[in-house]
C-alpha cells in the first residue's frame, strides 16, 4: 500500500550547505499493516511521512501509495489523490479554528465535492464528540481535538493513514483511544504509517522501523 | 461543504479583521461617491445658474427690442430744415447758423400734406454774450413752440412755447449766475423773468437761454425770419432721410434737410451696453464655474486615487497578515486535498464579500457625507453607484490578489514540518 524505494531527500539551505534528511531509504507498509517509525530528532521521520503523503517530492527514489505514484501526477491531481486516498493526523491537530467539530470533520468534503453529513455524525459518535458538534476547537480539550482530527482523517474513508506523533500531546486515556482507532483502521485493511517517539505507541503498531540520522 | 462556508465562517470568526477591511474599502468608496456626487451637483448647479443668466440676457434683449420699437414709434428721428445756402460745415464747426429763411415756411409746411413729419418747431439761434451778466457767452434760442400740422389730429406738443418776457435757462448758466425760477434779469436791454431752469444735460443746452421766438427775432433784427425748422418724430421706412428730403424740398424748394441724432439712439446704445454687460457677466459666471469645477476635479483626482491606493494597500496588508495567521490552516487544507485554486477562492471570496459590504456602506456614507458637507447635491445616478461599487470590489480583490496567490502556492510540507 505504501512503498518507498531508495528515497532520498535533501533540503536546500540558502544559509549553508544542503541538509540530507533521508538517504536511500526503503519503506514498505502493506494493506492491513500498522507501522511505527521512530528515531532521533532530525533522522527524517516526518520527511518520510510527508513524502508518503504526496506533500514533499523526494530528491530521488520511487514512491507508490495506494497503487499510484503521486509524484507522477500533476499538482491538482495529487491533491485529489490525497483527498481520496490519504488521511492525516498531526501532533498539533491542525483543526480549522473557525469551524466547529462537525464542520472540521466535513472539511475534506470541500475537496471531494460530496458532503456526507450522516457519516460525519457517525464519526462524531464513534469518537464521543456528539455533544461537541457545534463547538470550535478553542472550546475543546486536547483529547477532543485529536479525536476530531482523527475523525476528519477517516471521513473520506482513505486507504492510508499517516500519523505524525498523534499521541504526543495526549493523556494516556486519549492516546489509547487514538492508537485503538489506528489499529482498527489497519485491521479493516488500511495501511497506517505513524511517526512516534513513544514506546506505548510503538507497542500498538505491528512493526516498528527505527531510523538513524543519515 | 463549499468554499463559501469557509469564507463566511472565517469572516465571522475574525470580526475585527473583517470590520477593519470593510472600513478601509468603505472609506475609498465614500470618497469616490462623494466626489462624483459633488461634481454632478456642481454641473447641475452650473447649468441652472447659466440657464438663469441666459434667461436674464434673453429678457434684456427682448426688452431692448420692445423699447426700441416703442421709442422708434414714439420719437421717430429728427430732421433740421435749413436755408439751402447755409454752409453746413460752418454750422457744425461753429454751432451757429448764419443764413435765414422766412418764418412763413413753417406754416407752408404745416399746411401741406406732408406725411413723414409729426412736429414742427421754427427757431432762431445765435451765439452771443450777455452784457448784463458780465459778457458771459450764451446761446440764444428763440422758439414759438410747436406749429400744428393742419391735416393731422392735434398732438401733445413736444415743446411748449416760451411766453413773452420769460426765459428758460440752461443748467450751467443758472448755476453760474445764480438764476432761479422767478429771478428777474435783463438781456440785451429787455426785462425777463426766469420761467424755469433745466437740469444738467451735458450739452450746449447747459449754456442756452430759451426765449419767445418773436422777442428773439426782434432782438436779433430778424422779424419774420427763422434760422431753422426742427421736424421731430419723422416716420418713414427704408431710406428715411432721402424720402423726407424729397418731400420737404418739394414743398420748400429753398431749403435743405439734415438728420440729427435721436435720443432713441442713445437709449438704444445704453440698452446695448446693458446687454453686453449681461453677456459679459454670463461669460464671467461660466468661467468662474468652470474654474471651480476644475479645482474640484483636481482635488478629486488626487483624493480619490490616494484613498483607493491607500485602501488597496491596507487591504493587501490585512490579507497578507491573514494569510500568515492562517498558514497552518492552509497547509492542512492542502494536505486533506483542497486544490490551490480552492485556497485562492477562500481568500478572494473573502475579499469579494468585504468589497460588496464595503461598497454598500461606502456608497451610503458617501451620499450622507455629500448631503451634510455640500450645499449643492443631487440624487445619485447609476454611474455614481456602479463606479464606486466596482471600485470597492476591485480594490478588495486587487489588494488581496497577491497575498491570496501566495497562500495558494504555499508549500504545505514546509509549514507542517515547522511544529
Amino acid at each position: 500500500m505504501i512503498q518507498l524505494d531508495h528515497v532520498s531527500h535533501q533540503y536546500r539551505s540558502p544559509e549553508g550547505p544542503d541538509v540530507l534528511a533521508v538517504d536511500q531509504t526503503d519503506l514498505h507498509v502493506k494493506a492491513g499493516e500498522f507501522l511505527a517509525l521512530r528515531g532521533p530528532s532530525g533522522c527524517g521521520k516526518t520527511t518520510l511521512l510527508l513524502i508518503a503523503g504526496g506533500l514533499l517530492r523526494p530528491t530521488s527514489g520511487e514512491v507508490t501509495v495506494a497503487g499510484k505514484q503521486p509524484y507522477h501526477l500533476s499538482q491538482e491531481a495529487r491533491a485529489a489523490f490525497r483527498a481520496e486516498s490519504i488521511g492525516f493526523v498531526f501532533q498539533q491537530f491542525h483543526l480549522v479554528p473557525y469551524l466547529d467539530v462537525l464542520d472540521n470533520i466535513l472539511a475534506p468534503s470541500a475537496a471531494s465535492g460530496t458532503t456526507d453529513r450522516q457519516r460525519a455524525e457517525a464519526l462524531m459518535r464513534e469518537f464521543g464528540l456528539e455533544t461537541r458538534a457545534h463547538h470550535t476547537p478553542a472550546a475543546l480539550s486536547t483529547g477532543e481535538r485529536q479525536r476530531t482530527a482523527m475523525a476528519r482523517a477517516l471521513y473520506n474513508d482513505p486507504q492510508v493513514l499517516l500519523a505524525d506523533e498523534p499521541t504526543g500531546n495526549l493523556d494516556p486515556d486519549n492516546a489509547a483511544i487514538i492508537l485503538e482507532r489506528l489499529q482498527a483502521f489497519a485491521a479493516k485493511g488500511g495501511a497506517v504509517l505513524m511517526v512516534t517517539h513513544e514506546d506505548q505507541a510503538c507497542r500498538a503498531a505491528d512493526k516498528t522501523l527505527t531510523l538513524s540520522k543519515p | 461543504m463549499r468554499i463559501w462556508h469557509f469564507v463566511l465562517r472565517e469572516l465571522k470568526h475574525r470580526k475585527l479583521n473583517a470590520l477593519l477591511a470593510i472600513a478601509a474599502v468603505s472609506v475609498a468608496t465614500a470618497c469616490l461617491t462623494d466626489a462624483l456626487m459633488l461634481l454632478k451637483a456642481d454641473a447641475a448647479a452650473t447649468e441652472a445658474v447659466l440657464a438663469e443668466k441666459h434667461a436674464a440676457v434673453e429678457k434684456a434683449g427682448a426688452e431692448l427690442n420692445d423699447a426700441m420699437r416703442k421709442i422708434t414709434k414714439g420719437l421717430g428721428f429728427n430732421v433740421v430744415i435749413l436755408p439751402k445756402d447755409q454752409d453746413l460745415q460752418e454750422m457744425h464747426h461753429s454751432g451757429t447758423i448764419s443764413k435765414s429763411m422766412p418764418e412763413e415756411y413753417v406754416v407752408r409746411l404745416a399746411n401741406s400734406n406732408i406725411v413723414t413729419v409729426n412736429h414742427l418747431l421754427p427757431t432762431v439761434t445765435k451765439k452771443l454774450t450777455w452784457p448784463e451778466q458780465g459778457d458771459i457767452p450764451i446761446v440764444l434760442y428763440g422758439t414759438r413752440g410747436e406749429v400744428p400740422i393742419a391735416h393731422r389730429d392735434p398732438k401733445k406738443p413736444l415743446l411748449d412755447a416760451v411766453p413773452r418776457g420769460s426765459m428758460i435757462v440752461g443748467y450751467h448758466l443758472a448755476k453760474k449766475l445764480d438764476l432761479r425760477t422767478d429771478t428777474e434779469v435783463t438781456l440785451l436791454g429787455r426785462p425777463f423773468k426766469v420761467l424755469k431752469t433745466h437740469d444738467e444735460r451735458g450739452t450746449v443746452d447747459d449754456t442756452t437761454v430759451w426765449i419767445n421766438l418773436r422777442e428773439a427775432q426782434e432782438m436779433l433784427g430778424m422779424e419774420n425770419l427763422i434760422h431753422a425748422i426742427q421736424a421731430l418724430e419723422c416716420h418713414c421706412a427704408g431710406d428715411r432721410i432721402t424720402q423726407i428730403r424729397e418731400e420737404i424740398t418739394a414743398i420748400l424748394p429753398g431749403t435743405q434737410a439734415i438728420e440729427r441724432g435721436a435720443p432713441a439712439l442713445a437709449r438704444a446704445e445704453a440698452r446695448d451696453k446693458a446687454k453686453i454687460s449681461a453677456e459679459t457677466s454670463l461669460s464671467r459666471e461660466v468661467a468662474h464655474r468652470q474654474q471651480l469645477r476644475s479645482q474640484r476635479e483636481k482635488v478629486a483626482a488626487i483624493l480619490v486615487p490616494l484613498a483607493t491606493i491607500g485602501s488597496a494597500l491596507l487591504m493587501g496588508l490585512m490579507t497578507l497578515t491573514n494569510v500568515r495567521q492562517r498558514r497552518q490552516e492552509i497547509a492542512i487544507l492542502r494536505a486533506i486535498g483542497l486544490r490551490s485554486r480552492q485556497v485562492l477562492g477562500i481568500f478572494l471570496g473573502k475579499a469579494l464579500v468585504i468589497g460588496v459590504i464595503g461598497a454598500l456602506i461606502g456608497i451610503i456614507l458617501g451620499m450622507a457625507l455629500g448631503a451634510v458637507l455640500h450645499e449643492e447635491t443631487t440624487a445619485p445616478d447609476a454611474l455614481a453607484i456602479l463606479l464606486p461599487a466596482g471600485l470597492a470590489v476591485g480594490v478588495a480583490l486587487l489588494g488581496s490578489w497577491l497575498p491570496a496567490v501566495a497562500a495558494a502556492r504555499q508549500d504545505a510540507a514546509t509549514v507542517l514540518q515547522e511544529e
